[in-house]
């Protein structure tokens, strides 16, 4: 298996009122250096392998994104060794 | 201008059948089957999860929340069973109209330009609202162009959007079907409350006119002039051509 992330933001010129609610109350809590927040998803795919690219820029083109307005990005993660230790420790895990 | 054409009488409108979608999370389907009904037509019940018609003479998509809005509101709805038969019905020229989450579906399905997105003030906003018929329509024809009407509105992403490219286009090609008057309510660019596609068919409005059907329950009764103009259409064409 191998896992796919699909990150999901909308278009620049798209307004985003809810990373504008999110800069706001990072301004009321004191944060001052934070000069903007848009707000966007995050997929994470379990794919059979072998991973099938094609596929999963379709799945992001016409299910996870509208591309009217919203772009999206596709990382894929190669299967770690079965030996190589996880790569988040595990505090990481439950935090 | 069709004022020469006879209006069809109540027999013929009987004859015209609408097909109402309920998807898992629809809301209005009950008031627009009620809506078709005291308009004169026959509504027809249709389930999301068949590849049916019914072999119905149009088709309304109702509000609500299909699907939860999982994903983003109409989105997997626009892939349903039923949405494959609604959107190849549509593209033979088969009238939908898409109301409020059935408007976002349209948009989800492509068959209607731009998007509709989170309100501007990121509130559910649900009031009477004023509005301005802007196009005449298979949905619209009893409509004076140009007039006022008041119906509900009931949003919380009803924020009508697009690239400055697809709203010049829409403007341009005559396909703002209603805008907003005496205050938007979520934001919409250029006060849009609702589109169609070049046909003047396939129509998505944001506000309810299924619940501007009569005295007791609604603001107005404004909203019947949809419902009867499609079956006024559709008995003109002559009903059975369709789906």
């Amino acid at each position: 298996m191998t896992r796919v992330v699909v990150e999901v933001m909308l278009k620049p010129e798209i307004s985003d009122p809810q990373g504008q609610a999110v800069l706001g109350a990072l301004t009321r809590l004191g944060h001052r250096g934070v000069q903007g927040v848009r707000q966007g998803k995050r997929f994470e795919l379990e794919v059979s392998d072998p991973v099938d690219e094609l596929a999963i820029q379709q799945i992001a083109d016409t299910l996870l994104a509208n591309p009217v307005i919203e772009d999206f990005t596709v990382q894929v993660h190669p299967p770690a060794p079965a030996n190589a230790r996880s790569p988040l420790p595990p505090d990481r895990l439950t935090s | 201008m069709t004022a020469a054409v006879p209006r069809p009488g109540s027999d013929d409108l009987a004859q015209v059948r609408v097909g109402i979608v309920t998807f898992p999370g629809s809301l209005d389907d009950g008031d627009a089957a009620r809506a078709v009904r005291l308009a004169g037509g026959s509504p027809v019940a249709l389930w999301h999860g068949t590849h049916d018609l019914d072999s119905v003479d149009a088709v309304i998509l109702p509000g609500g929340f299909s699907y939860g809005d999982y994903l983003r509101a109409g989105a997997i709805a626009s892939f349903s069973p039923i949405m494959r038969e609604v959107i190849d019905a549509a593209k033979r020229g088969v009238p939908v109209l898409g109301i409020c989450n059935g408007f976002q579906v349209l948009c989800e399905s492509g068959l209607l330009p731009g998007a509709l997105t989170r309100n501007a003030h990121l509130h559910f906003r649900n009031r009477d609202q004023r509005l301005r018929i802007a196009a005449r329509t298979a949905w619209t024809g009893d409509f004076a162009e140009g007039v006022e009407i008041v119906v509900p509105v009931k949003n919380g992403e009803g924020r009508y959007v697009g690239t400055v490219e697809t709203l010049d286009a829409v403007e341009a090609e005559g396909r703002v079907l209603a805008r907003y008057v005496g205050g938007n309510p979520n934001g919409s660019a250029r006060d849009i409350a609702g589109v169609t596609d070049p046909t003047g068919r396939i129509v998505g409005l944001m506000p309810h006119p299924e619940h501007a059907v009569e005295e007791l329950t609604g603001p107005s009764t404004d909203g019947l002039g949809f419902f009867t103009s499609i079956l006024v259409s559709i008995s003109r064409a002559g009903a059975g051509t369709a789906a």
